[in-house]
């Protein structure tokens, strides 16, 4: 299981940190959104992984419940980062006119 | 206590003279106003001061970041009581002439200003007890006299020179902070009291040399001691009263101070007495013999400053007690006639418009009074008997005989002295003679000068008067400030010395005679001197220095220009391959070996685990697919959210799968006015360069992950599991510290939320965006009615999701849910009927204002916060009680569900803020089409 999760983390950052360096704004929040998930997940296997443990006492043996919490304001937070960098790439769009994360426009430079 | 208030002091009085400009107060309050606090320090240093004659230390210690050893610790000693004195009683001397000095036109305000932020640091660099705490007044010593060399900002004379000394000093001062770290490393501790008890440990450690390398690099910047002594004559620039300040009694005398307040721990090896005597006689010769050349006023008093600043050092370096008494005494006698000679050359500048030696002469006849002021000054300067500079050169002579360091080569000292005893004779000789006799002015600005307004001369008769009173009867006026000074310097019992006029035919006498007699000899051939010296080649460290500083500037700012090339996409990259650059470096197979037990692997996690990695590599390798990779990320968060569920986090999951309903409606909406191809632009080389960065990376991130999951680690959640149900009343212990434990954090977390809604709400304002009007195949976008089907289905939804979500927000204390997971759930609820009935339906039903919302759920949370405070607990302390419901039972009321309600609220108005607004935008774009 923890190789599993491993390879997922794994796949989750590469392929964020692929999109983040694309050159038009949307892939860019994709890459982000998919790097938030990699990033989210890491946090939470800090407590270790467990199955049919949740964190609420009474009922056996419970998970670590503080990496849960950090993650659970994290992915709140998370979705309040995305929307405002989709409204910052909507906003830049209107601006400049183009979608380019260096604000260039279509007709010119390497993407 | 006193000691702290009295270094306060200053700073506070640096706010009044702005101030009372503000006001328009008069130029004579302005100065008053910038008097007072130095005045009122000087009075609450009485108290201390007699203290410290009875042979105490004062202390006075407020703890500031005890774990790095940094506390605000002030000592009072002999030595920093000799310095407060000369600081604050020679700066308010400097204030009453610059009162006069200052002309109507200028900001006196801020001048008076940085005066003082500088007297404070020079206070603080004095009395500070503490390594750390003296640096930092050192550097603010920097900072400030930075400010005051160029406060004629608008002279490109006065911005280089204080450019000069700032990088200068500055850089003498990072040398210090290095120093003072490894005295701390060696001493275990960064009080100055320890430092100065553990003298034999720092001078037998190893790092002894390269702790005197880097503390004399801070000295010798500062005190403006070979090699780095170029900076000083440039600071000239600054207001005269400036330099009278700078220049005699404090910042080149900071250097000189540190000498003597590490000379404990410091001094006594050959090492220093090579390292700083030899400095110091180098310095000495050369601002002696470059001082006689100079025809600027203030730049012979400037390199006569070098000088005589060598010679304390000389001094300090000469490794005898006796030694160490002179450099004291030299450092009070050289304060006060060089306070008093500067403020002379200002008055002459004053009245005469010039400063050029070859113009201002014959002044005699137009200003005898400030001539005799002048005269007795710059005697005391040249070491002529009854006048306090010949006291302590005297001494100086006695001393360089009596050290046998060089062996046969000792006579090598007291010919250095007595050489520059000559020329100190030389120029001072030359101050008096050339201004005030030697014919008659010559083609002067200001015709004819006459006598400076009466007070502006009171600061200079004060000074005289102590450079005549010390010279005259030393053993009433000087011997106890000057025993306690020096035993404070030497830390511990003074050797025998003995201050008089007359000592007896002695050798010293004979040196001071050689001196008198060969610098009237070398004076009487200047001109022929000058003429040799106009033949030498002109170095001016001005254009050396600039030249140096540009091409440096030059070459930074090209390489900075290659690296900010205006790309963000190539700042991501750089940063992301510094990422893989220590992945790379620092992850090693060794992290791979935890012992930790590892869990079995069962087929449907497989599968989805699986589904994961193909949807994520399907949303990158399609991103350009817009609709495509939206749908694949999508399948990606709901695996995440299916992973949370397996791996026992209901909570997140609950949370994963709302955010993911709303992130998919943002996305929808955003891809309403992008294009919903991104073109193909990336050529195959940085595609390729990508994919390296992407594979080290999430490779790297993987392996990290894995060693840590297999690993077994201390967790510190044992105590939140343990009080969750008897201090926070719940059970769910996630919840529990959400809104009780970690409670405060939370209030963060949601006030940030609260922020990035504002934000988008201001961002989307006035923000003009026109979708296409057609696909990218060219096909108009449909303009059906909202479909019926969606419509009928999601009204009954409302009530019921809204049901829900007070049910998960009710038991969320105790089993999976709670406010930040009810708020989401809502949301999703609210915006299906945006999305299935359209903006304007809903705006018809509910206020379309979501604003108040965030404001309420913020000031809840806020509210119940502070009411802990009512109760006497600490902020967000919160209390919980049990009630009884017919048909419902017992549950629990705890006031941290008062602050969920506020959590609750918060989410939902910021949700539906980003949301809505974005909405909006939309529904704006397609009336203005319909009305096109």
């Amino acid at each position: 299981m923890e190789a599993l999760v491993a390879v997922m983390i794994a796949v989750l950052v590469g392929t964020g940190v692929y999109l983040v360096l694309r050159a038009r704004t949307f892939p860019v929040i994709l890459g982000i959104t998919l790097l938030s998930y990699g990033v989210n997940l890491f946090v939470f296997i800090s407590g270790r992984l467990a199955v049919n443990q949740p964190a609420i006492v009474g009922n056996g043996p419970a998970s670590d419940p503080l990496p849960q919490a950090l993650v659970l304001t994290a992915i709140v937070i998370g979705f309040a980062m995305t929307a405002f960098l989709v409204v910052l790439a909507l906003r830049g769009q209107g601006e400049t006119g183009t979608d380019h994360v260096d604000g260039k426009r279509d007709d010119g430079g390497e993407g | 206590m006193t000691l702290a208030i009295l270094v306060l002091l200053p700073f506070l009085g640096a706010v009044l003279p702005p101030l009372a400009e503000r006001l328009g107060a008069s130029r004579t309050v302005l100065s008053l106003s910038a008097a007072l606090m130095p005045a009122l320090a000087l009075v609450l240093l009485i108290g201390p001061a007699g203290a410290v004659f009875d042979g105490q230390t004062v202390h006075a210690l407020v703890p500031w970041v005890p774990s790095l050893g940094l506390e605000l610790a002030f000592r009072l000693d002999g030595l920093a009581l000799l310095f407060a004195l000369l600081v604050l009683g020679i700066g308010l001397l400097v204030i009453l002439y610059a009162r006069y000095y200052l002309s109507a036109k200028e900001k006196a305000g801020r001048f008076f200003a940085f005066l003082l932020l500088f007297m404070g640091a020079m206070l603080g660099v004095v009395t500070s007890d503490n390594l750390l705490l003296l640096v930092l007044f050192w550097e603010l010593t920097s900072l400030s006299s930075f400010l005051l060399i160029g406060f004629w900002s608008h002279q490109s004379t006065a911005r280089k020179g204080a450019r000069m000394a700032m990088t200068i000093t500055g850089m003498g001062g990072l040398a210090l902070l290095a120093g003072v770290l490894l005295i701390g490393q060696v001493v275990g501790s960064y009080s100055l009291g320890d430092a100065l008890a553990s003298g034999d440990a720092i001078r037998a450690s190893g790092l002894y040399p390269l702790i005197l390398g880097l503390v004399l690099l801070g000295i010798f910047t500062k005190s403006a001691q070979f090699p780095f002594h170029f900076w000083l004559p440039h600071a000239m620039a600054a207001p005269t009263p400036v330099s009278a300040y700078l220049h005699s009694a404090t910042m080149v005398k900071a250097g000189v101070f540190l000498l003597a307040r590490f000379y404990p721990m410091l001094a006594g090896t050959d090492l220093w007495f090579d390292v700083v005597s030899l400095a110091g006689m180098i310095t000495l010769l050369w601002g002696a013999a470059a001082a006689l050349f100079q025809h600027d006023l203030k730049g012979l008093l400037a390199y006569s400053t070098i000088s005589h600043l060598g010679l304390i050092t000389l001094l300090f370096g000469l490794n005898t007690e006796l030694a160490a008494v002179a450099a004291v005494f030299h450092i009070i006698n050289h304060a006060t006639f060089k306070a008093s000679l500067f403020m002379a050359a200002g008055i002459i500048d004053h009245e005469t418009g010039t400063r050029d030696m070859r113009r201002i002469n014959g002044l005699w006849k137009y200003m005898p009074y400030t001539a005799v002021l002048a005269m007795v000054a710059s005697a005391a300067m040249a070491g002529v008997p009854l006048l306090n500079g010949f006291l302590s050169k005297e001494m100086f002579f006695a001393e360089t005989l009596e050290s046998g360091r060089l062996g046969a080569m000792s006579w090598v000292l007291p010919l250095g002295a007595t050489l520059g005893g000559v020329f100190s004779v030389a120029y001072s000789a030359r101050f008096i003679h050339d201004v005030f006799f030697n014919g008659e002015p010559v083609n002067l600005p200001k015709f004819p000068p006459h006598e400076p307004p009466r007070y502006m001369k009171v600061p200079v008769e004060i000074l005289v008067a102590l450079c005549v009173a010390v010279g005259v009867l030393p053993s009433i006026t000087v011997s106890g400030l000057l025993a306690v000074a020096a035993s404070a310097t030497l830390g511990g019992d003074l050797p025998a010395y003995h201050l008089s006029i007359w000592h007896g035919f002695n050798l010293p006498l004979l040196m001071s005679v050689v001196a008198l007699l060969g610098g009237v000899a070398v004076y009487s051939q200047r001109n022929w001197l000058f003429r040799q010296y106009e033949r030498l080649p002109e170095i001016n460290a001005n254009l050396i220095f600039e030249g140096r500083m540009q091409r440096l500037v030059r070459a930074a700012s090209a390489l900075s220009d290659t690296l900010r090339n205006g790309s963000l996409q190539s700042y991501a990259a750089w940063l992301l391959a510094l990422v893989a650059l220590v992945l790379l470096v620092y992850l090693s197979p060794a992290v791979l070996d935890g012992q930790r037990q590892l869990l079995p692997l069962d087929g449907v996690s497989l599968l989805a685990g699986a589904m994961l990695v193909v949807a994520a590599l399907i949303t990158a390798i399609l991103h350009r697919h817009r609709m495509t990779a939206i749908m694949s990320l999508s399948a990606v968060g709901l695996v995440v959210s299916l992973a949370f569920v397996r791996l026992s986090a209901p909570d997140l999951a609950l949370t994963q799968l709302s955010v993911e309903i709303v992130t998919l409606l943002l996305l929808m909406l955003a891809m309403y006015f992008l294009p919903v191809r991104t073109q193909m632009e990336s050529g195959w080389p940085r595609v390729l360069r990508d994919m390296v960065l992407a594979v080290v990376i999430g490779g790297g991130v993987g392996v990290m992950a894995f060693a840590m999951m297999t690993s077994d680690f201390q967790s510190i959640s044992g105590y939140f599991l343990d009080n969750a149900k008897s201090g926070g009343g719940g059970t769910n212990v996630v919840n529990v510290i959400l809104v009780d434990f970690r409670g405060f954090d939370t209030f963060g977390e949601i006030t940030v939320l609260g922020i990035a809604a504002l934000g988008i709400y201001a961002l989307l304002r006035d923000l003009d965006l026109r979708s296409a009007s057609s696909d990218s195949l060219g096909r108009p976008w449909a303009r059906d009615a909202h479909p019926l089907v969606l419509v009928t289905i999601s009204r009954p939804l409302l009530p019921l999701a809204l049901l829900i979500s007070v049910y998960i927000f009710l038991r969320g204390h105790n089993l999976p849910g709670g406010g930040f997971i009810a708020g989401l759930i809502t949301s999703v609820a609210l915006l299906l009927q945006y999305v299935a009935s359209g903006v304007a339906w809903v705006h018809r039903r509910l206020p379309g204002d979501y604003h108040p919302v965030v404001a309420v759920g913020l000031l809840l949370a806020g509210i119940t916060g502070v009411a802990s405070w009512f109760f006497g607990h600490p902020f967000l302390t919160s209390t919980f009680d049990y009630l009884y419901w017919p048909l419902v039972g017992k549950f629990e009321v705890a006031s941290a569900m008062l602050f969920d309600i506020g959590v609750f609220l918060t989410v939902v108005g910021a949700t539906l803020l980003m949301l809505a607004n974005l909405g909006k935008l939309s529904m704006l774009d397609d009336k203005a089409k319909e009305g096109a």
